[in-house]
């Protein structure tokens, strides 16, 4: 059926046959929840249950990739459709910027708000004086209970200074991967992706080196107060979005190498390549709200 | 895979091959009229359950003591109807009307990311598989109230992963069909069709989509942070850690004062098409009511305080809260006057669609004015936390947004179905539930202005009468619900024949009016123009 669509000619709308894959990944995302929920409730079968939804979710990822990359091998894609790819994209990055937006505006509130009340600044100060008489506000902190005990932080012109280059860096080599494609040079493009995504990995590989670092020897955990908690809470989601994107560029190179995308038609390069500029982008605000302002 | 039934009469119908057979067809589908159905349904379902769980509150309410349920109970039954009603009701059936009518009202052939539309429905119905478990949970389900407060909320049992995570399905499935439906409006409308062409409905949708956007992922944040305060040990909404229970409120209300507006703002489109038609004039101030939408979308973001005046915010925050949310009226009174002129000097005529939108006029107006009191910070020191606020939000959400779908379903079920509804018992539904509505909600101003507080079982005896006219108003309003649901299969099933235009005068005020009915499995497979 899908080839009788194609025979419709470029300028109409391309709409998909049906799939399975909608409802694979509801029932897996489903069977996902559930075993992760059993775990936080310590039921033993619970991380049995999350492991075969997870790997549902995984199949599910491929078929429904799969399918999506054979179809636009097969040309079915116009640029209408291409157009609706493009659009669909951008407001998923811009929701992604909101969920990073909850925790930035969480980490502004807790410095400029919160501990400041609790250090007793301004009409607060009947707050310190009746309930934490020896607080003084400063930043960092684990808050007038000193939750998780004394730490120490991560200093920003070390690893992190390292972790900001390679992440610039990226952004450079994709750029010029992309230029490469679009004048049909592919041996440049090969080697600048296949950069990219290492570069992506080891900005992954040093993330974990750090929060090993910050847990075995300078009891910086996520229960250090509201400092770990904002510190691993932003840094955690950004390094799972650097995972995320890093695999997508390495899905893009293997595609790559097997010969997709034309000088014109690439679309999952640029959604990939728009995708790592993000990611690239809240490091830097974590890099200067994080650690260090 | 249906491939088979092809069938090639007409070079031009070549691809109208019906769906597949069976539950594959609902599986599987990427068409969206089947998926638009799909969410009303499910909507519908939601409804009823949702319901049942109001009228456990107000069995409980109707005398005071402690008659039927447990406290714990009550409590969750307070907090997940609102969850339901909310995330499984309101939301689901604006979105499944805007599968079956945006594509049929700017000429596209069907949505723009069709597998995604199917995906957004599924994960709808995982999430709230994932709810529903919960109230089965050790420790009951969750009973902290549907704003999910901190540190009440950390008190929750083995119920708090799984409401959490359904939050975040559902989440996803609001953000991915938001997405589907500003590509669709953005990349298909019909030649011709300009954005100041297009019908209020698509329009109102298209920014409701916006705040979809930015809002959910918001809200998403917050109960991860929950998840985390109460397994991971971080401390974001505990002083002893140097975060704040405050700081939830506001992430909270930065995403529930939008969500407000995602409820409503498809009903403002819904009611703009509807009173035109049976008014048989253009709407008055068509550009007046795109930018007042748009005005009121963008104010939805800057009042979210005005949820927590009584929390303790700085006299500055009070001032800005309080004459940023007064604004809103402006706007709002834009339409409200709009749709008053659109009807001077019309030929009206009362079918079912327009009681229920003219109901909508009145009782809507109503929960706004409640609004706009409770909008002055210091008299909504009084009224904070009573039954005046169950009343207005009610006001604005029952004879608001839900009579604005029921009309909406009345005046496009013959489109989808090709029959008339049985016009008498829809009478008879309209104004069981107009009356019925009022006998619920309006005695809950007097209570709440008397004192009674929200989110409990029981109460002073001074507040018996009027509970009691509430709690009969709810039972009546509830009946009237299933003649509600005996209409919709009476008219699924057969019913005297429509025209393509079912309403006289119809055809002026859109595309949808234009192909058959019952409309065909696929509609514009060539892109009509518009002139």
């Amino acid at each position: 059926m899908a080839q009788a669509q194609a025979a419709h000619g470029s300028d109409k709308y391309y709409i998909p046959h049906g799939s399975k894959w909608p409802a694979v990944g509801a029932v897996t995302l489903f069977v996902t929840m559930l075993g992760t929920a059993a775990v936080l409730n310590g039921s033993s079968m619970g991380p049995w249950i999350a492991y075969l939804g997870l790997a549902g979710v995984a199949y599910m990822f491929f078929g429904w990739f799969g399918t999506v990359i054979d179809e636009s091998q097969r040309g079915l894609y116009n640029a209408g459709v291409d157009r609706s790819f493009r659009m669909g994209m951008t407001w998923f990055i811009f929701s992604e910027v909101m969920f990073f937006a909850a925790f930035f505006g969480a980490l502004y509130y807790a410095r400029q708000l919160s501990v400041p009340w609790l250090g007793g600044e301004g009409s607060r100060f009947m707050t310190n004086l009746f309930l934490w008489p020896d607080f003084e506000a400063s930043w960092p902190t684990n808050g007038p209970a000193g939750i998780g005990g004394d730490f120490q932080t991560i200093p920003a012109f070390g690893l992190p200074a390292i972790n900001t280059a390679i992440l610039l860096t990226s952004g450079v080599t994709i750029t010029i991967a992309h230029h490469a494609l679009k004048a049909g040079n592919r041996g440049v493009l090969k080697i600048f992706l296949a950069l990219t995504f290492l570069l992506g990995f080891a900005f992954v590989g040093l993330q974990a080196e750090e929060y090993i670092h910050a847990y075995k020897e300078l009891n910086l955990t996520l229960g250090s107060g509201v400092y770990g908690s904002t510190f691993f809470m932003l840094t955690g989601f950004h390094g799972l979005h650097v995972t995320i994107g890093a695999i997508m560029l390495l899905v893009i190179w293997l595609r790559v190498m097997k010969g997709h995308f034309t000088p014109t038609h690439h679309f999952a390069f640029e959604a990939t390549a728009w995708y790592w500029h993000f990611v690239d982008v809240v490091w830097l605000g974590l890099f200067i709200f994080v650690y260090w302002l | 895979m249906s491939a088979t039934q092809t069938h090639g009469h007409a070079a031009d119908h070549h691809d109208d091959h019906g769906p597949a057979k069976g539950i594959t067809r609902w599986l599987t589908t990427t068409n969206h009229k089947d998926i638009g159905t799909m969410y009303l349904v499910f909507s519908l379902v939601m409804f009823l359950i949702g319901g049942a769980m109001a009228l456990v509150i107000r069995a409980e309410l109707f005398v005071p003591g402690m008659q039927l349920v447990d406290p714990g109970f009550f409590n969750t039954m307070t907090t997940v109807h609102a969850l339901i009603m909310v995330f499984g009701a309101v939301m689901p059936a604006t979105v499944g009307l805007a599968n079956w009518m945006i594509p049929l009202q700017i000429g596209a052939p069907d949505m723009a990311l069709p597998r995604m539309n199917n995906f957004s429905f599924w994960l709808l119905v995982a999430a709230f598989s994932l709810l529903i478990l919960s109230l089965f949970m050790p420790g009951g389900g969750p009973a902290s109230g549907w704003t999910l407060y901190p540190p009440l909320v950390l008190q929750t049992g083995d119920a708090l992963p799984l409401a959490i995570f359904a939050i975040h399905l559902a989440g996803a499935s609001s953000i991915m069909g938001a997405i589907n439906i500003i590509v669709t409006i953005m990349n298909l409308r019909a030649p011709g069709m300009t954005l100041l062409k297009m019908p209020l409905f698509p329009w109102t949708w298209l920014i409701t989509a916006y705040l979809l956007i930015a809002v959910m992922p918001v809200f998403a944040g917050a109960v991860t942070m929950l998840l985390t305060d109460h397994f991971f040990g971080t401390t974001f909404f505990a002083a002893a850690g140097g975060g704040d229970p405050v700081l939830y409120q506001h992430i909270f209300w930065f995403f529930g004062h939008p969500e407000v507006y995602i409820m409503i703002l498809p009903a403002f489109g819904i009611v703009s098409e509807i009173i035109p038609t049976f008014s048989r004039k253009p709407l008055f101030g068509y550009d007046a009511m795109v930018y007042a939408t748009a005005s009121i979308a963008f104010l939805s973001f800057i009042v979210w305080a005005h949820h927590m005046f009584t929390v303790g915010m700085p006299l500055a925050g009070e001032m800005f809260f309080m004459l940023s949310t007064m604004l809103i009226a402006v706007p709002t009174g834009v339409k409200v006057f709009n749709w008053t002129a659109t009807m001077w000097k019309g030929s009206l005529s009362f079918e079912t669609p327009m009681l229920f939108a003219l109901a909508f006029l009145f009782l809507f107006t109503i929960g706004g004015f409640s609004g706009l009191m409770m909008a002055i910070a210091p008299v909504d020191f009084q009224y904070h936390d009573t039954y005046f606020i169950v009343a207005h939000f009610h006001y604005v959400l029952v004879p608001g947004a839900v009579f604005a779908i029921m009309a909406a379903v009345y005046y496009w079920m013959p489109k989808w179905t090709g029959h008339m509804y049985d016009t008498k018992l829809a009478n008879i539904h309209f104004w069981m539930s107009a009356i019925f509505v009022n006998v619920l909600f309006f005695p809950q101003h007097f209570l709440g202005l008397a004192g009674m507080p929200r989110r409990i079982p029981d109460y002073s005896t001074q507040f018996a009468d009027w509970n009691m006219v509430s709690s009969i108003g709810a039972f009546g309003f509830g009946l009237s619900q299933l003649l509600f649901v005996y209409i919709i299969w009476k008219c699924a099933k057969g019913g005297q024949k429509v025209s393509a235009e079912v309403w006289d005068g119809a055809r002026v005020h859109g595309l949808e009016w234009t192909v058959p009915s019952p409309a065909p499995y696929h509609t514009f497979d060539e892109a009509p123009v518009v002139k």
